[in-house]
C-alpha cells in the first residue's frame, strides 16, 4: 500500500481535492447519508512505515485549506503559524491531510449539496450531525487514503474537540492529540450564544425556512451571526485596546459625541459590520446552523453520567492541551476540565495555558510559545 | 548535564522503569534525566507557564497546574514515585501536599531546605535577621518560601502523620553527609516517605 501511497502520481493525493465515499453512511441520530462527499488536502508524503500522517481539524468556519491558498477567497491557509515548511506541523517530515468537516461547504456533503433522492439541494433535510459523525467521516477518508494510525490529531477550538473525540472514537488510531482553545462540552453559555446566532439567520426572510436560492441567501441573518460570533472571539482588552471608542471616520474628539444617528458611529461597529458581511461572501447560512447545532451537541462525558475521564479510559494516546489567558469561549477551566479527566485516566497528558490578549482567536495569530510547545511535543512522540 | 546535587540525590531514590510525578517540577531537568537515564515513564506538574513551556518542548508530559490544589485529580497509587523537590516550604497547606503526595506515589520523595542549619540559627540568634543563605537566597519579603521547617520538625510530622521514613539523605555545600548532627549540619534534606 505505501508503495502506491508514494507514487508521485497518485490522484488521492494533492490541493483542493473532493472525493465521493459510497455510503450509506449511517450517523449518530439514526439517519444515514446516502454518500460521503469530502472535500480535502494532503500535503507531504506519507513514509515507508505510515508512521507520520496528521490530521488538521478546522474550526466552526474553516476550511480544508490550511496551508494553501484558499481558491474560494483567494486568502492564505488559516494556520501559517503553525503548519508549512519549517514549521511544527512541516510537510517535510509529516504526511498532514486536512479535510472539510461533515456538514461544512467547502466541498463536503452539507445542507447545500445535492439530495440524489429529489434532484435539489438537501436545505434543511439535511440530517442533523455531531462531532462523531464529523470524525466518522474523517476515518473514512483516512481508509480511502490508506492512513492506519496516525500520528496525531490537531486541531483548536471546535477542531479541538474533534480532536479529543478522535482519542475517544478511535483510540486505535490516534497517538497524540493536540486540542487548542477548546473543551470537552459546549457550556450552556456556549450554546446560548450559537442560538442567537441561529435566530439572526431564521428571522432573515431570506432565509424561507432554509430553502432559499443560491443567489439570494439570508445574507442579513448569517452576518449578524458573525457578528455575535466574532465578540466571543475576541477579547474585551482586545477589542479595547484595536478599537476604544473610537468614532469612524473623525478624530477622537471629546467635544464632538458624534453624528446622533444609527450609522457605523465607533470603529468596532464599523469593523463588526464588515467582519459580517465578509462572512456572508464564503460560508452557507444553514451550513452555519448545522455546524453550530453539532457543537451544541458536543458532550463527551454525556455517555458516562458526566465522568469525564471514563470517555478516556484505558487510553493510549499522549494529549497535549493549550488554553489562552482571555480565552472566554473556551476558558482556560474547560481545558483543565479535560486535564483533570486525563490524569484521572492515567493519560499521558501536558497542558499549558499561554498568555495572550488575543482571546479565543489566539491559536490562529502569533504565539510562537504555542509552536514551541506543539513541536516539542510532536517531536517527542515521533 | 550534571543536575544540581539535591536533584541528584532524589534521582538516586528512583529505580529503573519507574512510574514518576515530579511535582513543581521547574522546566523538567530532573525528569528529563530520569527518563534519559533510567527510562521512568515521567509526568510532571509545575505552576509556570514558560517552565511547562519548556517542559513539553523536551518532549515531558507536563501539566501547569498548582499542588496545593490539582493533586486530588490523580488516582490513589497511580505512581511508584512522587517526587515535591525543594517545593514543600511553599505550599499553602504543607500537609495537606504531603498527605497527597503518598496518596498518589507509593512513595514519596520530598526535597526541602532545613531551617536547623547553623548558618540559619546563627543568622536569627546572632543577628537577629531572617537568614539569606545559599540555599535560601532570597529575601524574607520575597522569597516563595512560606512554611519553613527544620529537618527535625519534618520527622515530627512524619511521625504525626502516620508516615513511614523509607530512607534520608542529607546535603551540605552541594555534597553529601552523614545523619549525625543533620539538623544542625545539614542544608537541604531528601526524604523517601510511605503510607
Amino acid at each position: 500500500m505505501s508503495a502506491t501511497l508514494l507514487a508521485p502520481d497518485d490522484r488521492r493525493f494533492g490541493l483542493n481535492l473532493r472525493v465521493m465515499l459510497p455510503g450509506p453512511f449511517p450517523l449518530v441520530s439514526g439517519q444515514s447519508l446516502a454518500a460521503l462527499e469530502i472535500g480535502y488536502e494532503t500535503y507531504g508524503r506519507l513514509n515507508a512505515d505510515a508512521s507520520n500522517a496528521i490530521l488538521i481539524c478546522h474550526a466552526l468556519t474553516g476550511d480544508q485549506h490550511v496551508a494553501s491558498l484558499n481558491p474560494r477567497t483567494g486568502k492564505p491557509g488559516w494556520w501559517p503559524r503553525l503548519v508549512g515548511p519549517g514549521l511544527p506541523i512541516d510537510p517535510d517530515r509529516h504526511f498532514i491531510i486536512a479535510s472539510n468537516v461533515l456538514g461544512g461547504c467547502s466541498g463536503s456533503s452539507g445542507p447545500g449539496s445535492i439530495d440524489v433522492a429529489t434532484g435539489g439541494r438537501y436545505a434543511m433535510d439535511f440530517p442533523v450531525i455531531t462531532i462523531r459523525d464529523m470524525v466518522r467521516a474523517q476515518a473514512l477518508l483516512l481508509d480511502h487514503l490508506g492512513v492506519g494510525i496516525l500520528q496525531a490529531v490537531v486541531g483548536g477550538s471546535m477542531g479541538g474537540m474533534q480532536a479529543l473525540d478522535w482519542a475517544v472514537a478511535f483510540p486505535g488510531r490516534v497517538r497524540n492529540v493536540i486540542a487548542i482553545a477548546s473543551a470537552a462540552r459546549h457550556s450552556a453559555q456556549n450554546i446560548a450564544f450559537h442560538e442567537v446566532g441561529r435566530q439572526a439567520i431564521m428571522a432573515d426572510p431570506n432565509w424561507a425556512g432554509g430553502a432559499y436560492p443560491e443567489n439570494k441567501p439570508p445574507a442579513a441573518g448569517l452576518a449578524v451571526a458573525r457578528m455575535a460570533a466574532h465578540i466571543t472571539y475576541l477579547s474585551e482588552a482586545g477589542l479595547t485596546a484595536k478599537f476604544g471608542r473610537r468614532l469612524q471616520n473623525r478624530a477622537v474628539d471629546n467635544t464632538n459625541a458624534g453624528g446622533f444617528g444609527f450609522d457605523a458611529e465607533f470603529q468596532v461597529e464599523s469593523y463588526l459590520r464588515h467582519q459580517g458581511l465578509a462572512f456572508t461572501e464564503r460560508f452557507d447560512a444553514n451550513s452555519y446552523l448545522y455546524i453550530t447545532r453539532a457543537l451544541d451537541y458536543f458532550d463527551l462525558a454525556a455517555p458516562h453520567d458526566g465522568q469525564l475521564a471514563l470517555a478516556f479510559a484505558g487510553t493510549k494516546t499522549r494529549f497535549a492541551l493549550i488554553s489562552f489567558t482571555t480565552d472566554w469561549l473556551y476558558p482556560t477551566a474547560e481545558s483543565r476540565r479535560v486535564v483533570r479527566a486525563l490524569n484521572a485516566a492515567g493519560a499521558a497528558v501536558s497542558f499549558v495555558e499561554l498568555e495572550s490578549p488575543f482571546g479565543h482567536d489566539a491559536f490562529l495569530l502569533e504565539a510562537p510559545e504555542m509552536c514551541r510547545v506543539v513541536d516539542g511535543f510532536l517531536r517527542a512522540g515521533e | 548535564m550534571s543536575l544540581r546535587p539535591d536533584l541528584a540525590a532524589i534521582a538516586d531514590a528512583v529505580p529503573a522503569g519507574a512510574r514518576v510525578l515530579d511535582i513543581g517540577c521547574g522546566d523538567g531537568a530532573l525528569l528529563a534525566h530520569l527518563r534519559d537515564t533510567k527510562g521512568v515513564d515521567a509526568r510532571g506538574i509545575d505552576v509556570s507557564a514558560a517552565n511547562v513551556a519548556s517542559a513539553v518542548a523536551r518532549g515531558l508530559s507536563v501539566v501547569q497546574g498548582d499542588a496545593d490544589a490539582d493533586l486530588v485529580d490523580y488516582p490513589d497509587a497511580a505512581f511508584d514515585m512522587a517526587i515535591l523537590s525543594d517545593t514543600l516550604q511553599a505550599m499553602q497547606r504543607p500537609a495537606a501536599v504531603l498527605a497527597e503526595l503518598v496518596r498518589i506515589g507509593r512513595r514519596g520523595v520530598v526535597s526541602f531546605p532545613n531551617f536547623g542549619h547553623w548558618r540559619v540559627r546563627g543568622s536569627l540568634a546572632v543577628g537577629g535577621r531572617m537568614p539569606v543563605t545559599k540555599s535560601l537566597p532570597v529575601s524574607w519579603h520575597e522569597t516563595a518560601n512560606i512554611h519553613f521547617c527544620t529537618i527535625d520538625d519534618f520527622r515530627a510530622l512524619a511521625i504525626t502523620m502516620g508516615l513511614r521514613v523509607e530512607s534520608a539523605a542529607f546535603l551540605s555545600g552541594g555534597r553529601r553527609r552523614g545523619g549525625a548532627l543533620a539538623n544542625l549540619l545539614a542544608e537541604q534534606a531528601v526524604f523517601v516517605l510511605s503510607r
